[in-house]
């Protein structure tokens, strides 16, 4: 028997707000959350721009031991899900009852790896890294905080996909209750944006070097694009099938109608037309739409030459003359990367539930293929009942999501 | 390093690492339920001690102590052996 998926909650630590109302308000005004960092420029980065997200203080919230087993992006993650357990009202003693299950996106864990074995070269000793670096070096950390954190007690799994690991947490978890297998589940995705996060992805170019104006840097589909600016924080959603929902008499804010994925089957970093066109098409399908259903389309797009001029050709091979409004809001937020896939449906969903479409910000001058686009420069006031939320990541991993309004 | 710095430095990090109540350490208190540590714990004890005195305790070494007193005793040993060397 096969089920349908309705989102009950959501919650959000980002760079542009702490919180689902903070966020929703950026996104309205078209508020960047980018800083240029001068620890990074000292540490050797070609660009020392970054999303800002600051670290919550955690201490009255978490006693010490799970305090201290936790890296960045688990504390963000924490946040998203504290607040998103809220929105669904559920809470622990809720878990306690019922199998719930946890699927995150994450793809690294750099400081405390960096760290750990720094301070065993050091010390010449590996019980001086501490108790608590194991379960932080791992890549499921974040699940491994927080199933033990909130007592869950269903499927309990680290979705890593590179950039698409936070879509596709939330295409597993819609999978998973489709098919029965779970009533609920949190999916989600983290991204720590400590200086160990991203030297790696810096040394290839990627990063945008305008770094005398860091609010304009990240400027998705415009023609004067140079590079993405990395970002981070945490973004949970809470999935459950809608007889599940109902019968709680659990608030329903959307649907998940369709998930679309597919492998670009060449290069590793290259972006292909192809391989984003097939996850489109897989979706559409998959929620048995056709193009001109889409109201809006929260793009993938992180203001890279290459990677926006294929996404945007993807695009309009599948919508052509049916396009929807189209924008990303990695222009205000940076690219949250491992969390992107599940932060871009919370923000997509702010934007359904409040009628407007965020903009696309910084975006100028459109070059030969974003022309072709219908993208929101300014914010939109306007009603949608689906969006489309487009994830793609390094090795040709692609995810598309299609979210239908709850009314 | 004296004694009463020795203590003052053992209360510090155990206050604000380990979130032991201060009250709570007194010489002659019991000192595994004052702890109240588990086998993580413990790691991080070693790490504490090896961060604020400069020497490794073996985890066996803590089965011998009994009181804070103990502790104590034991760390102002190991200093001393320390410095002596």
């Amino acid at each position: 028997m096969s089920h349908r998926v309705v989102i009950t909650g959501m919650g959000i630590y980002s760079c542009i707000g702490k919180n689902l109302e903070e966020v929703k308000q950026s996104l309205y005004t078209g508020k960047s959350g980018i800083i240029l960092s001068p620890e990074r420029k000292a540490f050797g980065y070609r660009s020392g721009l970054t999303g800002f997200v600051e670290r919550p203080n955690l201490k009255g919230l978490l006693d010490r031991r799970a305090r201290i087993m936790m890296p960045e992006h688990a504390e963000y993650a924490y946040m998203a899900t504290k607040e998103a357990m809220q929105t669904a009202g559920v809470d622990e003693s809720y878990f306690e009852k019922n199998e719930v299950g946890l699927i995150y996106g994450n793809d690294s864990c750099a400081q405390a790896v960096i760290e750990g074995i720094d301070k065993v070269r050091e010390k010449k000793d590996t019980m001086l890294v501490g108790s608590a670096s194991v379960f932080q070096v791992l890549n499921s950390t974040i699940n491994m905080n927080l199933s033990t954190i909130f007592k869950l007690r269903g499927i309990n799994l680290t979705l890593s996909a590179a950039c698409a690991s936070g879509s596709h947490a939330i295409g597993l978890g819609y999978m998973f209750i489709k098919n029965g297998h779970q009533d609920m589940i949190i999916c989600g995705g983290g991204q720590e944006t400590n200086i160990y996060s991203m030297p790696n992805f810096d040394a290839l170019g990627a990063f945008s070097i305008r770094e005398d104006e860091p609010t304009k840097a990240s400027r998705p589909f415009d023609r004067d694009r140079d590079g993405l600016v990395p970002s981070g924080g945490g973004a949970t959603v809470i999935l459950e099938s809608l007889e599940h929902a109902q019968a709680r008499g659990a608030h329903i804010l959307a649907e998940v109608i369709g998930y679309g994925f597919s492998s670009n089957g060449e290069h590793i970093s290259n972006p292909s037309v192809d391989g984003p066109a097939r996850s489109l098409r897989m979706c559409l399908k998959d929620a048995g739409l056709m193009a001109r259903d889409i109201g809006y389309l929260n793009a993938h797009a992180t203001s890279t030459p290459a990677g926006d001029a294929s996404e945007a050709k993807a695009i309009f091979e599948v919508f052509g003359s049916d396009m929807p409004w189209v924008s990303s809001t990695k222009g205000m937020t940076g690219h949250e990367c491992w969390m992107a896939g599940a932060s871009e449906v919370v923000y997509s969903t702010l934007m359904m539930k409040n009628e407007f479409i965020a903009p696309n910000i910084n975006f100028e001058n459109p070059d030969e293929d974003s022309v072709k686009l219908k993208i929101a420069t300014e914010t939109q006031k306007t009603k949608f009942d689906v969006y489309l939320s487009n994830s793609f990541g390094f090795g040709g991993t692609n995810s598309s999501l299609i979210i239908k309004d709850w009314k | 390093m004296d004694k009463s710095t020795i203590i003052s430095t053992i209360h510090h990090f155990l206050v604000e690492d380990f979130e032991i109540d201060e009250s709570t350490l007194t010489p002659e208190a019991d000192l595994k339920q004052t702890l109240d540590l588990d086998s993580l714990d413990y790691v991080d004890l070693v790490v504490s001690i090896e961060s604020n005195f400069g020497f490794k305790v073996k985890p066996e070494d803590f089965s011998k102590m009994v009181t804070m007193s103990d502790f104590y005793d034991y760390v102002e040993q190991k200093v001393a052996e320390k410095t002596a060397a």
